[in-house]
This record gives C-alpha cells, structure tokens and sequence, in this order.
C-alpha cells in the first residue's frame, strides 16, 4: 500500500494565479500554529483531496485550504498569521513640507 | 423446433446500474487524504461519544470488537466524481453505540486521529444507515483507506465518511466541519448533488 505522498507549494502557483495578481510562490508565510516562516513553496501540499490542502513542513498543521467549485473558489487561509509578498521598490514620495 | 435466433434468447443486456447526477463508475477505491495518514495502534486506540452535557461513553478496539457486527453491502459515492457499487464491510452500527447515549441534540461532528472533522445531522447516523467499520472487503481496513476504523455514512457523499474516526461529539447546534468550512455542502446528499454551498 502506497502512503499519500504531497507535491511542493510551487503548485499552488497556478491554482492561486486565479485569485491573486501577485506570484505566491515567492512569498513567505507564518503558520499560525508554530510560528514557522518560510516559502510558500516549501509547503506540503495535499492534492488528492477535494480541494487542496497545504500544510506547514514543520508542524504539518493545515495553513491553507483551497477549493475550487464550478464557478466559485473557496480560500482558507486561518493557519496563515500573514502572507509576506515581494513587491517592486517603491518610488519615493516627496515628503511632507 | 422452429429456429430461433439467438438475438432474442438472451435477457435484456443488464442496464448499467443508477448513479446520482454527476458521478462515474469506478471499479478501483481511489485514495483521497487530506494530509499524512495517521498510524493508530489498535492498543491505544479508542472511539468516544461525547454527549452535549459533556457526558462520554467510551469503547476500546477490544470492546468494540465485542459488540453486534454487521456487514452492509453499500455503494459509496465521492464528491469529486466517483462512486463505486456494492462494497463490503464490516462494523458496528451507530445504533448500537449510541443506544444508551442520553442526548437531546440534533447535530453530530465526527472527528478523526490527525484532526480531520466532519458534520451531520444525529438522525442520519440513525436507523441502520451509520457504521464505525474496521473491514473492507473481508480484511482489515487499510491505514490509507481509513483503519483502524472509519464513519460509514454511504447515503452522504464519502468526505462525511470520516477516516481514521476517533470520536463524536453531539451538539445542540450546528457546527461545519474541515471540508463544510471550505465552500463544501453542510448536508451532502449526492442524488440531490449538494456538493458546494448553495447547492
């Protein structure tokens, strides 16, 4: 009997592509369970389900849930404390007078 | 003997059997998982109904095992499709647990080793439609099928099946369980195909 194996948070890139603008892949994520920050990418990542499932590779707590209907997708992101995403440089502003 | 051709001899080609709207025949028993598959030794393992004045009513693998089994022959049908006909199991029926069980609550959430829950309404785990089942198939339920033990609830779509079952709690209040909290059915009826709320 075969154990259920998961894939790496890199596929959650393309699922998540149809609700964020931003690339998640490259962003860092805290479980809000332990604590841990790190890669999105580096989340194991449940797929053989009804929806995905990504849990923290540390504490294997559930940080996100994703389910996609017909018509309607359903996040889930509890586990998650925050989402740190990499932006471009901002240009500066001038500062107040 | 007059001839007879033998296009009228035969019965009627059997009709494939009735699926709920939306689902497939599947001969295999795809393996679905939420996460890593918990390893529950049958010596520490235990099934408790928690009533909703916080009375518990525990069984050991060995006290379950002592009580009435029954063996339903029944199709199951998963909500991303599948459905298989006429498996076989083994269990004990939860009429059988909760007989003895004082409650007034209306509202089961079945949870599971590994954390996994799931909600129903306590008169569908009533009338001989509800097993905790340890056999599949005449032998013991494999860890990634759900062993030790899981919820058979075969008139629900199969995540209400809850794996690797450790316990109910009764409520006097609904309360969505890991897929009903992520867009998933709060009832699951599949020949009614209530698979996403609003369904």
């Amino acid at each position: 009997m075969t154990e259920m194996s998961y894939l790496d948070g890199n596929m959650l890139d393309g699922p998540l592509r149809e609700l964020f603008a931003v690339d998640l892949s490259t962003a860092m994520g805290r479980c809000e369970n332990c604590g841990m920050t790190g890669s999105m990418a580096s989340l194991h990542v449940f797929s053989h389900a009804p929806g995905l499932v990504a849990r923290c590779p540390s504490c294997e707590e559930v940080m996100l849930r994703l389910v996609r209907g017909p018509d309607r997708a359903w996040l889930d992101l509890r586990g998650t404390t925050f989402l740190q995403v990499p932006l471009p440089l901002e240009q500066t502003r001038p500062g107040p007078l | 003997m007059g001839i007879v051709s033998p296009g009228f001899q035969g019965r009627p080609r059997t009709q494939e059997p009735a699926l709920p709207p939306g689902q497939y025949l599947t001969e295999d028993f795809p393996v679905l998982s939420a996460g890593p598959t918990p390893r529950v030794s049958l010596d520490t393992w235990e099934f408790v109904i928690a009533a909703e004045n916080g009375t518990e009513h525990r069984w050991s693998w060995q006290e379950l095992m002592a009580l009435p089994q029954e063996t339903p022959m029944v199709d199951i049908h998963c909500v991303t499709h599948w459905s298989k006909l006429g498996t076989t199991w083994q269990g004990v029926s939860l009429d059988t647990l909760l007989d003895g069980v004082d409650t007034g609550a209306h509202f089961a959430l079945a949870h599971s080793y590994g954390g996994y829950t799931t909600n129903l309404p306590l008169d569908d785990l009533r009338g001989g439609r509800a097993w905790v089942a340890h056999t599949f198939d005449g032998a013991p339920l494999a860890p990634e099928h759900g062993g030790p033990a899981r919820l058979l609830v075969p008139h629900l779509y199969f995540w209400k099946s809850a794996k690797w079952v450790r316990g109910i709690r009764l409520k006097t209040m609904d309360e969505p369980g890991f897929w009903e909290t992520a867009g998933y059915h709060d009832y699951g009826d599949p020949w009614r195909e209530q698979r996403y709320q609003g369904d």
